[in-house]
């Protein structure tokens, strides 16, 4: 008898919301190998309760938010420690986002802006009402105790609030 | 440089959702519709082509634009895809441009599509926010309209304006769109319903806010001589200008502002310039696009616009840029009708109205935001504003700027890291 070829059979089936025009749910996801290379020291800098920004060697702008290089002179840069408190730029609530970050939802966004610093820092800003949040706004540094190596291990609360108590 | 003349464009409708088409479908559609417009332009005379697409990620199907390249029959002449960001339209359409005005082509065919129904609309906020900082800024709540929402406090923190003013925008916009067949969210609005929609990111509203689309757009630009042999009413291009600005609105510097030729230094003695409240990006493209056309004072010198209004707030930040009015007064500018259409009644009171029509299309705002196609739908409606074909096209003359002479397309990236600016006039 020749041999019969056959691909086996399996029970997985396909999501379809569709039939005219055939629409099926198509699953993608990825992980990176991803390197904060020449940032580095940024986010080892937040595992230590240190925010870090960058002084420029050729110009002296300092950047709240790091680069290696300075995009006023493309000179290099140095690291320098930045205060752990500064004020409000400009915020906003925000009551939807990413779907990654639809679950955080509502929180509050603030650039944040530090004395003598020539660039702002985005972050979140926790415990204020988002009515009360102002620009101006004195806020200070918080950080997570168990780094999770990402922008977040740092984020401000109001130093206003405190200094009341 | 040799003179570029556009010669014919096709647009699909903008919608939520168009399964029952691909993105080669889709631009098959609005390229056909450029071409029946044009009979003496034969396809074989097409040297090449510029794709415009934003995302890979909404497409999930990389050189998408060779796809289309294809489909269309333009196989084996020259072709590239452009990439960038919401600016991605506009780039497309002066990449095109230059492949003109460099001699290298006598016809070039620009064509843009996105197909952004194939993912929910948080999972595609979550895509667009990868256009951000990644490190830094997509971490922390990476959000498109959060960001946008930040410039915007800022700008009511310097200059006074007010959501009342951005729901101004929304009313023109969405209005427009009710006489354009083509758009996606033709609606009459009032303040109050735009403050009282859904608050996405504070102060801006589901309203203030543009929406994911399916579409695709496509213009055909031509050298003097093939645009004189096929076109009796040809457009020509005067003035190319592009601008940018760092990745992160964190890094934004505060210097100088710079100026158009009429504006002095010390209408801003105060400002601080660009901070997050201005886009530098935006103002060097105009101005380059000025110079280019010999523009000296846009508002008396332009007969309409069709910008970038991803949100109702940088439609306002974005008239300044362009130096319709001085920095800070652009929400004053809506408010007294200015960028309104003229004979449409909006339900407001517009002392101005009419002056000089911003995003008489309904802009991004109400026609859509398929992003590659936006900056080439711009070119379309702006080719047949100086055309005077509206009402061919629309099939009403309700959105026809009466004897238009002189247009200007504004296409914008990110937070204002790509902008061009592009000047049409009739000849
Ligand atoms: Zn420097």
């Amino acid at each position: 008898m020749p041999e019969e070829f056959k691909l086996p059979e399996t029970e997985e089936g396909t999501v379809l919301f569709n039939i005219d025009p055939i629409i099926i749910k198509d699953h993608y996801e990825i992980d990176y190998i991803h390197s904060y290379a020449q940032d580095s020291p940024f986010f080892a800098g937040l595992s230590k309760g240190k925010l870090l920004g960058s002084r420029c060697t050729g110009c002296g702008y300092r950047y709240a938010t790091p680069r290696c290089h300075c995009m006023q002179c493309g000179k290099k840069t140095e690291w320098f420690e930045l205060p752990l408190e500064g004020t409000v730029h400009t915020y906003t609530t925000c009551y939807f986002g990413g779907e990654a970050f639809i679950k955080e939802t509502p929180f509050t966004l603030v650039l944040v802006e530090f004395p003598g610093v020539d660039t702002f820092l985005l972050s979140r800003l926790i415990g204020v009402k988002p009515e009360e949040v102002k620009i101006g706004m004195q806020v200070k540094a918080r950080f997570l105790r168990l780094s999770k190596f990402r922008a977040t291990d740092v984020y401000f609360v109001s130093a206003e609030e405190t200094c009341r108590k | 440089m040799r003179p570029v003349y556009m010669i014919s464009g096709g647009i699909t409708k903008f919608k939520k959702a168009h399964p029952d088409k691909d993105f080669r479908f889709m631009v098959k559609e609005a390229f056909d519709y450029a071409m029946t417009g044009l009979p003496l332009l034969k396809a074989d005379m097409i040297d090449g082509s510029v794709g415009s697409y934003f995302s890979d990620h909404f497409t999930r199907q990389l050189k998408a634009a060779s796809m289309v390249q294809d489909y269309l029959g333009l196989c084996p002449r020259p072709s590239k895809r452009v990439e960038g960001g919401g600016a991605t339209g506009g780039l497309c359409f002066q990449a095109a441009w230059e492949s003109i005005a460099s001699g290298r082509m006598k016809v070039c065919l620009a064509f843009g599509f996105e197909t952004m129904s194939r993912v929910s609309t948080w999972k595609g906020n979550e895509f667009i926010a990868h256009a951000s900082d990644t490190n830094f800024d997509y971490p922390v709540g990476g959000f498109y309209t959060g960001y946008y929402a930040m410039m915007v406090r800022r700008h009511m923190h310097e200059f006074g304006t007010t959501v009342e003013q951005m729901a101004m925008v929304s009313i023109k916009n969405h209005k427009n769109a009710v006489y354009n067949p083509y758009a996606q969210s033709p609606m009459e609005l009032t303040i109050e319903d735009v403050r009282r929609s859904l608050m996405v990111a504070t102060p801006l509203t589901m309203l203030d806010i543009c929406q994911m689309s399916d579409g695709a757009a496509v213009a055909i630009l031509a050298s003097e001589e093939v645009a004189g042999r096929v076109c009796h009413r040809p457009v020509k291009i005067t003035g190319v200008g592009c601008g940018t600005d760092s990745m992160r609105m964190a890094d934004r510097p505060r210097g100088k502002v710079i100026l158009l030729p009429h504006e002095r230094e010390e209408d801003y003695k105060e400002l601080e310039y660009p901070g997050v409240h201005s886009f530098r990006g935006g103002r060097m493209a105009a101005k380059l696009a000025y110079e280019m056309a010999g523009i000296r004072n846009p508002i008396e010198e332009l007969d309409f616009i069709e910008l970038h209004d991803a949100y109702t707030s940088s439609e306002i930040q974005t008239y300044e840029d362009l130096g319709l009015c001085r920095y800070g007064e652009g929400g004053r500018f809506v408010e007294e009708g200015t960028p309104f259409m003229p004979g449409i009644d909006y339900g407001l009171k517009l002392p101005k109205q009419g002056t000089i029509p911003v995003n008489p299309s309904g802009g991004l705002l109400a026609f859509g935001h398929p992003v590659g196609a936006t900056g080439l739908m711009q070119a379309v409606m702006a080719f047949w504003q100086l055309q005077g074909t509206i009402e061919k096209h629309l099939g009403n003359d309700k959105l026809q700027v009466k004897g238009a002479r002189r247009g200007l397309i504004h296409s914008h990236a990110g937070t204002g890291t790509y902008i061009t600016a592009s000047i049409l006039e009739a000849v």
